[in-house]
């Protein structure tokens, strides 16, 4: 399958005698929008973790363009395009947003090593982290700190660090968690837009927001993948509604 | 306008500050003021340069360190034994005790860099620990609680003997703080200054963005190493003498706590520290050999309830709210 851009192979996973996961066979497509969707305890959480790498499967593989990831770590992950975003705020409070898209751009552009050339001199990076702000609507508040910006602008800044990194798959955790229905909407909407070429894997537990954006669904409920398809054939399946409604 | 703003905001942050211009101004004609306390003024531009090494962890990175003195002995033992077996000329000598303090630092780095909070603490204060029971017990390589003696220095540039008044003392160190703190000024202002203070405020997402944290981590100890036994080495060379006290873990107690009363990650927060408490502990001394101790202590108090994040950072806010007010 040459259009599989992220694959798990047999992955497993366990917490001691807990198994979570015994044989998952999971595959996102090349540009596609993609939901992981489940109840509370379904593995939603470990199964980004042990993307990203900071948890190691017991047993399987994890393949990221045809490439063996199952052991890189989760820097190496990253430098291979594969960047998350965090269910809880993660960003970095003392720092304004257009120094924040610097540190990332630095990153990525691997100009972070000790040196004595100013950052005022690097402007590439410094012009590209503005024109980011600016589709982000982050502009206006480019200089305020972090801590102080509304929670709304924190989780678009949350995403925007990620986008700006141009990955070849965004892993989103619950990117519209604590926002209203409308910034929500929002913001998925801004993500169509600007990501539109990009791969991205998103868990959400509004449902609106899932059958509106994803391409396809996957459904987690305890430590499997009961049920993956179009959005329709997810909604159709009795499996699913059992495993959300109970008998 | 905003635009504007934005595209300058790096430059403007780097840029030199009238103050600063100021800050080294003084230390100019405070050495032609007739009777100033040379050494005294020595004292402080050393003991804030050490400060200003601990910033680079403390400050800039986050990472807090009981073992500072262990650097700034081993940088003062280097230079020591430099000058007692031949190698006198100060200036390479200065730079050898700062290579192999950095390296020392690496190691450290190496070692310490999965730690955090108390475990750092811990470990940090326990090396140096270590260090100072080595020092003081090899009585026949460092002579023990008698010192380092026969340290000999050669002129400054072959020209400028130290002198018994300290003026060549006090600008042989003015010079080299001068410069060091350039250097960090230009570190803290580059990309890898601005990643310290990424990792500083999440390490978690730093990690997601690819970064190497931990080798990060090692290299800010090496710099804040090589700077600490650059001031160890300074002390050593003018006072041609190394006792085991300046290994001992008060001196990374008292240095720490220079630190956070002129203000972190602020650069000039060290000297600010170590002026306030050298000079009031000079005040103090005089009015009681024996128990100035209890007005430092006090004085802490005191400084850490009025000013809170440091002397410095308070001192900018009002000036910022000052200047905005008009």
């Amino acid at each position: 399958m040459a259009d599989t851009v992220l694959e798990t192979v047999d992955l497993q996973m366990a917490f001691g005698g807990l198994k979570i996961f015994e044989r998952l066979n999971f595959s996102l497509r090349r540009g596609e929008r993609h939901a992981v969707i489940g109840p509370n305890g379904a593995g939603k959480s470990t199964f980004v973790n042990l993307v990203t790498g900071v948890l190691k499967p017991v047993a399987g593989r994890l393949m990221l363009d045809g490439r063996d990831i199952t052991a890189a770590t989760p820097q190496e992950r990253v430098r291979a395009g594969l960047l998350r975003t965090f269910q809880i705020n993660t960003l970095f409070p003392g720092l304004n947003p257009l120094e924040s898209m610097v540190v990332a751009l630095c990153q990525r552009d691997a100009v972070a090593r000790p040196s004595l050339r100013a950052t005022a001199r690097h402007t590439g990076q410094i012009d590209e982290g503005r024109q980011l702000l600016e589709r982000f609507g982050l502009l206006d508040v480019a200089l305020t700190p972090t801590r102080m910006l509304p929670y709304g602008k924190q989780r678009i800044l949350e995403v925007a660090l990620a986008f700006a990194m141009r990955p070849r798959v965004l892993l989103l955790d619950e990117p519209a968690a604590g926002l209203s229905t409308a910034q929500g909407v929002a913001l998925f909407d801004q993500l169509r837009e600007l990501a539109a070429e990009t791969t991205v894997l998103f868990i959400e537990h509004d449902m609106n927001l899932v059958f509106k954006y994803a391409d396809r669904v996957s459904v987690f409920a305890g430590g499997q993948m009961i049920s993956q398809g179009t959005p329709d054939e997810v909604r159709a399946d009795p499996v699913v509604t059992k495993a959300y409604l109970g008998n | 306008m905003a635009r504007m703003q934005i595209s300058d905001y790096f430059a403007h942050q780097s840029r030199w500050g009238g103050w600063e211009y100021a800050f080294w101004l003084l230390w100019i004609v405070l050495f032609f003021v007739p009777d100033s306390n040379l050494v005294l003024l020595t004292q402080i531009l050393i003991w804030g340069l050490f400060a200003m090494s601990l910033d680079v962890l403390l400050g800039y990175r986050g990472i807090p360190s009981l073992g500072h003195a262990a650097f700034f002995g081993i940088g003062a033992y280097s230079a020591g034994f430099l000058g007692k077996y031949g190698w006198t000329e100060p200036i390479s000598g200065l730079l050898i005790s700062a290579l192999i303090t950095g390296c020392a630092g690496l190691g450290m780095g190496r070692v310490v860099r999965g730690l955090h909070g108390v475990a750092l603490l811990m470990v940090t204060l326990g090396l140096n620990m270590i260090l100072f029971d080595f020092v003081q017990r090899s009585t026949d390589i460092t002579g023990g609680d008698d010192g380092l003696q026969d340290i000999v220095i050669a002129p400054v540039l072959g020209m400028f003997r130290f002198d018994m008044y300290g003026k060549t003392a006090y600008v042989y160190v003015l010079v080299v703080v001068f410069i060091v703190t350039l250097l960090v000024r230009a570190l803290v202002n580059s990309p890898f200054g601005l990643t310290l203070r990424g990792s500083r405020e999440s390490t978690r997402r730093m990690i997601m963005l690819g970064a190497p944290v931990d080798r990060d981590v090692t290299l800010a100890f090496g710099v804040s190493a090589a700077i600490a036994g650059i001031a160890g080495a300074l002390l050593a060379q003018t006072t041609q003498f190394v006792a085991p006290e300046m290994v001992a873990f008060t001196r990374s107690a008292d240095v720490l706590v220079m630190l956070v009363i002129g203000g972190t990650a602020v650069l000039y927060g060290g000297y600010v520290g170590a002026a306030v408490f050298l000079v009031l502990r000079d005040v103090f001394a005089a009015m009681n050999p024996v128990y100035w101790y209890f007005w430092i202590g006090l004085l802490l108090v005191v400084i850490v309830a009025l000013f809170r994040q440091g002397i410095l950072p308070k001192l900018a806010e009002k000036w910022t709210r000052f200047r905005e007010g008009r």
